[in-house]
């Protein structure tokens, strides 16, 4: 087979040898624009590993590229001034130069032809010419340029702007520092890649990098700024530049790699965030997917590419899906400037998701020790301190102290001491209707003014014997009031024994649900009433933790969002407006709740429709709700109305919502979202992106069998 | 899990007599459910017709659609055309409904392609409110699609989420998205999960060649299908635990080759 490779880097070398290897070796071309020994950047980081894909396909290059290798096990964080280290990682790197070096020869060796100083602009005669053209000419790449309605591109910046220095500075660890400047945090990726030499990498988001003046300076003049910003840590040595240039990393993707025998490689195909040190492991493994897909094809192009694409595109999609987290992180790392250096690094080393709290705890048990024990004694924490995970350590506020992080929730006041004895620190019962008119359907529990809350007391008793705090969700259902039970569906309007339903605006919720009564002075009046009494009701049963419901398009949510909210009066129109309804009633319950327990907000923070609350609003209403006596805000989203277009369902989909809250309001928040495992909640709880978390916990069929297998046996044996 | 068969009703060339030899066969054999697709604007049987007609010469297997595109049909028409399946298995019916992925189905209906995930929820909201039209409050819906709204659609108003084909890893993914919307939504228990995949056994290039035919919409995305398909007894077997270990409580495998030897060997290989 006739290969043409446009474009002499790692992955079009790597190719290049891996074609000439097999038998009978290809006859492959490669063909590089600029000479053999340009090469701009420094060294090159690969995470993740012993790269062992790469010693199975050609030892040769992996024996002399590993030889070269600086390799370290640690993470430096540099920190308002202090220095966090976290061991156990396995990084290593390469001079660009040298890896490039390492395989020209090889390839030479074996046979390939190297055309460099080359310059290629007919691409359509190069593919006439090859029985395979393979684009491996990088983020820029002409080849995909030329079909990118076939391959169907997508390019667009991702993450802050960035310039790639070296330095002489030797450095003995994988390191991030973060400056604090008058403009905001900049921060520097560096790493050794040998024995004279370090990447040393500056970013900072878009305005930042304006304030500060980068944007008017030249080559020379942004070298000296970044020299004298990081002149501590750089400790008398000089920054590098070749061609180093700030600019924004492109996120590169493409719908297909491959369109008739023309293919994209590497950088080509798809970009990950430098953050997550991954493209050139990624460029090199995608070179062996191809080179193997011929080998199971042999002769057959358009098998063998897309047997190459099959294999790679779900792995590449799993990391650029990381290092999209880990790009985001950086753009909005400003916001965690406040948290002590333990919770900030841990953040840090979480947030792409690919490290946990279980998984760095085998890495680095030393680190999480630190972290948990930290997480449970703050600064009071002792040298050599343990602590429980962050799950498990206590929560208080007010006169409550939750003897753990794990909050459960349930519709069915019967389960709530269950899920007291099944170890939960906080049971929440909810949503529990203010009125019967409140409901959602003729099923949902009420606590109302003038129960005598004699069954709610004894379930907070029997919550408290099983050892955890008792909270009420006191909801108000408005528009989705009035439905039949959940069993087979939400939002199904009763067909018989319905009630009028009350909202801000006279707008039916979902397809065939009742059009609700706009409230009129008289309504609003009733509602704070009656919230004000269930929470004097709550506080006789025992609660320990009231929780208002502004969420999920139920009563006080529909005020909150312009989706539902249309009046006209002084409780619609701008934020202030929609606002001020649910505030009265907050501040009616809080009156009416002793002072010393607790009282929550659930509240939706954004919508998820273009005409609905939007997540800056939904922030701003957490800081009011917390300068109103509102000690916890539950972060939710969406249902505010049946059809909004960006909801994203997935595990821990409200995490980053609840982060945002959290990072920027400073109050305290409690988060579920498809939570469904410790190491999940231990995670975000450490690296501070909630303070409490509901979890969804399944039952497995291991608990089945536990539970059920004596009873099972015992009965079998009678049986018999 | 339990494993269920298509009938090839959207297979061209596939005809009624095959389908009604196909559907008795399926009876007897080891399948739990008999699924069928749905697509206008291509060489196919209308699938309730063609469930109304696996219902006669069955008496076990359950009837499923997998899923029919609910907007592209009135919707009272709809409600009676899945009613009258289901009276006429004696209720073996489970209706799975989604918007579709085409767009010449919309427009070979004569029905707006904007629109269509309200649409489609005003049907499950009749559907599940019964009306006039007979439907039994606990006819199983299924609802598909991948999107954010598809996912709040289905734990508003269905039993289980029906899963539009892949590997086992983008099934469990899918399944997350729909257990999360699930809890979300304040329904109790989990939802049912049904997964489906496309066979053909030792007709692989036929099979395939069917596939880039059906998917053709895509673009190079047909060919990634037509390389799914499951074309050896190991494939399957991997297939039908990778599914298993996702989750799934009902696996559907879909014949790509209108050849009723195709069943007898998915029943072979499945004992």
């Amino acid at each position: 087979m006739r290969v043409r490779i446009l474009g002499a880097g790692p992955a079009g070398l790597y190719l290049a040898v891996l074609l000439r290897k097999v038998n009978p070796p290809h006859e492959v071309e490669v063909i590089e624009r600029n000479p053999p020994d340009a090469t701009f950047g420094w060294g090159v980081v690969f995470s993740e590993g012993t790269l062992g894909e790469l010693r199975d396909a050609d030892l040769e290059t992996h024996v002399e590229v590993t030889d070269t290798f600086a390799r370290w096990p640690t993470v430096d964080v540099r920190y308002r001034g202090r220095l966090l280290r976290s061991r156990g990682h396995a990084f290593s790197a390469i001079g660009r130069r040298r890896l490039l070096r390492i395989l020209q020869r090889r390839a030479l060796g074996l046979g390939a032809h190297l055309r460099f100083e080359s310059e290629v602009t007919d691409v359509d005669a190069l593919r006439a010419d090859a029985d395979l053209l393979v684009g491996a000419d990088g983020v820029n790449s002409l080849v995909r340029r030329r079909y990118a309605t076939e391959f169907g591109e997508q390019v667009s910046p991702q993450g802050c702007k960035y310039v790639w220095f070296g330095t002489d500075l030797v450095l003995d660890a994988f390191t991030f520092i973060f400056k604090q400047t008058e403009a905001g945090l900049v921060q520097v990726h560096a790493y050794p890649f040998d024995e004279r030499t370090s990447t040393w990498i500056v970013e900072c988001p878009d305005t930042t990098w304006r304030a500060l003046g980068f944007d008017t300076m030249d080559e020379g003049e942004s070298l000296a700024a970044c020299e004298t910003l990081f002149a501590e840590h750089l400790d008398g040595h000089r920054l590098l530049s070749n061609r180093s240039l700030w600019t924004s990393f492109l996120l590169v993707s493409n719908d297909t790699w491959h369109h008739r025998n023309v293919v994209l490689l590497g950088d080509a195909a798809h970009t990950a965030h430098f953050s997550i040190g991954s493209g050139t492991k990624l460029a090199m493994e995608d070179a062996i997917a191809l080179s193997q897909a011929f080998v199971r094809h042999p002769g057959d192009v358009e098998r063998a590419l897309l047997d190459y694409e099959l294999e790679r595109q779900p792995v590449v999609e799993r990391f650029q899906q990381a290092a999209g987290e880990s790009a985001a992180y950086f753009t909005r790392v400003e916001r965690y400037a406040h948290m002590d250096p333990i919770p900030f690094a841990f953040n840090l080393l979480t947030r792409s998701g690919r490290v946990t709290h279980a998984n760095l705890a085998q890495r680095d048990p030393q680190f999480v020790r630190l972290l948990d024990a930290w997480f449970h004694g703050g600064d009071r924490s002792r040298p050599g301190a343990l602590g429980p995970p962050p799950l498990f350590a206590p929560w208080r506020s007010g006169v409550v102290e939750l003897r753990n992080r794990v909050v459960r929730s349930s519709a069915e006041p019967d389960h709530l001491p269950e899920l007291a004895r099944s170890g939960a620190g906080l049971v929440v019962a909810g949503p529990v209707a203010v009125t019967l008119e409140a409901r959602i359907s003729p099923g949902t529990p009420t606590l109302r003014g003038n129960e005598a809350g004699a069954a709610w007391a004894a379930l907070v008793d029997g919550v408290h014997a099983g050892g955890a705090h008792a909270a009420v969700l006191l909801s108000h259902a408005g528009r989705r009031g009035s439905t039949r039970p959940p069993t087979h569906g939400a939002d199904l309007p009763l067909r018989e024994g319905g009630w009028p339903l009350i909202a801000p605006s006279p707008i039916g919720y979902a397809p065939r649900m009742p059009v609700p009564r706009a409230m009129d002075a008289g309504d609003m009046a009733a509602v704070r009433e009656a919230f004000a009494a269930a929470a004097r009701s709550a506080a006789g049963a025992g609660f320990d933790m009231l929780e208002l419901d502004m969420g999920h398009g139920y009563l006080l949510a529909s005020f909150l969002s312009p989706a539902s909210n249309r009046r006209d009066d002084e409780y619609g129109g701008d934020l202030a407006g929609r606002l001020r309804f649910p505030m009265e009633v907050l501040a009616s319950v809080r009156q009416s709740w002793p002072e010393d327990r607790p009282l929550a907000v659930r509240l939706n923070v954004m919508d998820g429709t273009r005409r609905g609350l939007q997540l800056g609003e939904g922030i701003a209403i957490a800081r009011q709700l917390a300068e109103h006596g509102c000690g916890l805000v539950h972060v939710v989203a969406g249902q505010t109305v049946p059809e909004a277009a960006r909801t994203d369902y997935r595990r821990g989909f409200l995490t980053p919502l609840a982060d945002r809250v959290r990072a920027e309001t400073r109050v305290p928040t409690l988060v579920g979202g498809y939570i469904t495992t410790p190491d999940e909640a231990n995670t975000l709880l450490g690296a501070g992106r909630a303070d409490l978390c509901l979890l969804d916990v399944p039952e497995t069929d291991l608990e089945r069998e536990l539970i059920a297998g004596p009873e099972e046996t015992a009965a079998a044996v009678a049986l018999a | 899990m339990r494993v269920g068969i298509g009938l090839p009703n959207t297979i061209p060339g596939a005809e009624g007599p095959l389908l009604v030899e196909w559907a008795r066969r399926a009876d007897a054999g080891p399948f739990s459910t008999l699924a069928v697709l749905d697509r206008l604007a291509y060489e196919s049987i209308e699938p309730f017709a063609a469930l109304a007609a696996a219902a006669g010469v069955t008496k076990r297997v359950g009837l499923a659609t997998m899923i029919a595109i609910g907007p592209l049909r009135n919707t009272a028409l709809l409600v009676k055309q899945a009613v009258s399946v289901d009276a006429l298995s004696g209720g073996r019916l489970t209706l799975g409904l989604a918007v579709g992925a085409r767009l010449d189905d919309y427009e070979t209906a004569g029905v707006e392609h904007r629109g269509r995930g309200a649409r489609l929820s005003e049907q499950l909201a009749t559907l599940r409110d019964g009306d006039n039209l007979g439907v039994r409050s606990d006819l199983p819906l299924l609802v598909g699609g991948m999107t954010g709204p598809a996912f709040a659609r289905m734990a508003r108003y269905a039993d289980g989420y029906a899963h539009n084909g892949g590997p086992p890893r983008a099934f469990a993914r899918a399944a997350a998205s729909a257990l999360a919307a699930w809890s979300d939504l304040g329904r109790p228990r989990r939802p049912l999960l049904w997964g489906q995949g496309y066979f053909a056994l030792g007709e692989a290039e036929a099979g395939a060649a069917y596939l880039r035919d059906y998917y053709a919409f895509t673009g190079p995305f047909a060919e990634k299908i037509a390389a799914g398909n499951l074309t050896s007894a190991r494939a399957i077997r991997d297939f039908v635990r990778g599914y298993a270990e996702a989750g799934c409580d009902e696996l559907i495998l879909f014949p790509t080759v209108g050849d009723v030897g195709q069943l007898d060997r998915l029943a072979e290989v499945l004992a």
